[in-house]
């Protein structure tokens, strides 16, 4: 159990020491909820679908959570490259710790991205339906955080150098993005963007998020909840699986 | 301490190690020598629990690794021929953390680390971030780590590669004095045969995956009729260079080169 919790406490404070690296974090939701949000703006609302910041705010906390899950997911290349993943691989502990350590760790430091993005959401004029909410899309931002911080930790075991990182952002991350409802509603869509936007584990989580922070369910918190926690226990399962092939 | 016997690596159709057999005793600094390729790190990671063996058998302490992985590791500590520290913590966190994961109780870690960091003269700098440190002292504290769960042996592989005289020195006479203190089972591989000579109690010699001859210092010198123990081990694994082809490990050292500052 100490081994999970120095591997975590690890995690927090490469976070919190990296300040510039969290300043230029927060950049990205910045840009895509001032240049969608009110760049759409008036298209959305003429649609007659209300204020589109509402809209999109729970859509890029989810994204900021996303992103850093598997840039987190990705520091075991760089423990790899720099020699540290060796001095945790032939410690008396079983790997199911470091793995569950990295894992926590980059899921907390990437709630706590999402709190800070939050911020600058209220900042930005999003306000949630009511205030008593913020307890409930907590665990909607740690649901997404420990979903995708396992997703991470499957693909940094997997992938060997730096040149594998542009494959698995192009072709995993960011689809999950875009076609997860982070950006649009998801009812009138086409039947095949239906279909794939409900085979994306993101979907439930930003849906369940938007849900609590503005009242706008579309698939409503039961469901949202299952399904999330089904990922998440899958995705580590396969992110343990992963991590304990690592060969050195 | 460590006994092998017929130990056999092969990748693919690669053999790597062809049936080694050596017997480290307890208190002894054992030294392994060979040309590059001739299988020394791949033996290291196969005593280590990184590698299964092919075949063969192997004892850490009447132990066996593959089985007994997590007592096994326990009772050694090993320095890698690359660093594995984390530059982004201080020296201190980096002797806390491996503390933690070899369950050192509270009391004896912290002075345990105390005492190792002052003996490797990095106590004044224990809060500096390991990544402002230098070549020597970053070994220096990855060698202070290797001791710091009082292992019963030690490996070290290639410790002194890329340090300068000065270093090198300091660094085996802080090593030889825990071997004495704490009665440490060393286990080192190195290219540096002064070092060999100087600090090892047994040599043994691979080369090709076999091995080719054990013994004292002075017992190798005596059967190759040699005066030095460079002669010695020219003698005995030729003069040929030994050309490998870059392994991922290789390309791994040119990407931390020029992530470095």
């Amino acid at each position: 159990m100490s081994a999970i919790y120095i591997l975590w406490l690890r995690e927090l404070k490469r976070y919190i020491r990296s300040r510039v690296q969290i300043i230029a974090s927060l950049g990205q939701p910045v840009l895509y909820l001032l240049a969608l949000g009110f760049g759409l703006g008036p298209v959305f609302q003429r649609a007659g679908n209300g204020s589109y910041v509402q809209f999109i705010a729970p859509g890029v906390i989810g994204m900021s959570i996303l992103f850093m899950c598997v840039f987190s997911g990705i520091s075991i290349l760089w423990d790899r490259q720099f020699g540290f993943l060796k001095e945790t691989l032939v410690a008396p502990v079983p790997r199911m710790h470091i793995m569950l350590g990295r894992t926590l760790g980059s899921a907390t430091v990437a709630t706590v991205q999402g709190i800070l993005v939050f911020i600058v959401c209220l900042i930005a004029g999003f306000r949630p339906h009511s205030w008593t909410v913020f307890p409930q899309a907590l665990i909607f931002m740690a649901m997404i955080a420990i979903t995708f911080a396992a997703l991470g930790t499957a693909f940094g075991s997997v992938i060997k150098d730096m040149q594998g990182f542009p494959i698995v952002m192009n072709f995993m991350v960011l689809p999950m993005f875009f076609l997860s409802g982070a950006l649009y509603p998801l009812s009138h869509l086409p039947n095949v963007l239906t279909v794939i936007t409900h085979l994306d584990p993101l979907t439930y989580g930003i849906d369940g998020l938007r849900g609590s922070l503005i009242g706008v369910w579309h698939f409503g918190f039961a469901l949202d909840v299952a399904v999330m926690a089904a990922i998440a226990a899958a995705f580590l399962s396969l992110g343990a699986y992963m991590f304990s092939k690592i060969q050195l | 301490m460590i006994r092998a016997e017929n130990l056999v690596k092969t990748f693919g159709d690669f053999t790597a190690v062809r049936g080694i057999s050596f017997d480290v005793k307890q208190g002894e600094i054992f030294a392994f020598l060979g040309p590059n390729g001739a299988g020394k790190t791949t033996t290291i990671k196969m005593l280590t629990t990184l590698l299964k063996p092919t075949s063969g058998t192997i004892e850490l302490d009447g132990l066996n690794p593959t089985l007994k992985q997590k007592e096994a590791r326990q009772r050694f500590g090993i320095v890698f021929q690359d660093p594995s520290l984390d530059n982004e913590q201080t020296a201190y966190e980096n002797m806390e953390l491996h503390g933690i994961l070899y369950h050192v109780p509270r009391k004896v870690r912290v002075e345990r680390i105390e005492t190792l960091l002052k003996i490797f003269e990095l106590w004044d700098r224990k809060d500096d971030y390991v990544k402002q440190f230098s070549g020597g002292m970053k070994r220096r504290l990855e060698i202070a780590r290797g001791f710091l769960h009082t292992p019963k042996i030690l490996f070290l592989d290639e410790p002194t590669l890329g340090l300068d005289p000065q270093s090198r020195n300091q660094l085996w006479t802080h090593v030889k004095r825990l071997n004495e203190t704490e009665k440490t089972t060393v286990f080192l591989t190195t290219h540096y045969m002064d070092e060999a000579d100087r600090v090892a109690h047994r040599i043994a010699i691979i080369d090709h995956g076999n091995l080719i001859a054990q013994g004292t210092s002075a017992e190798l010198k005596a059967s190759t009729n040699t005066d030095s123990l460079e002669n010695a081990f020219l003698a005995l694994t030729g003069d040929s260079i030994r050309d490998e082809s870059a392994s991922s490990a290789d390309n791994m050292r040119q990407v931390v080169k020029m992530w470095r500052r």
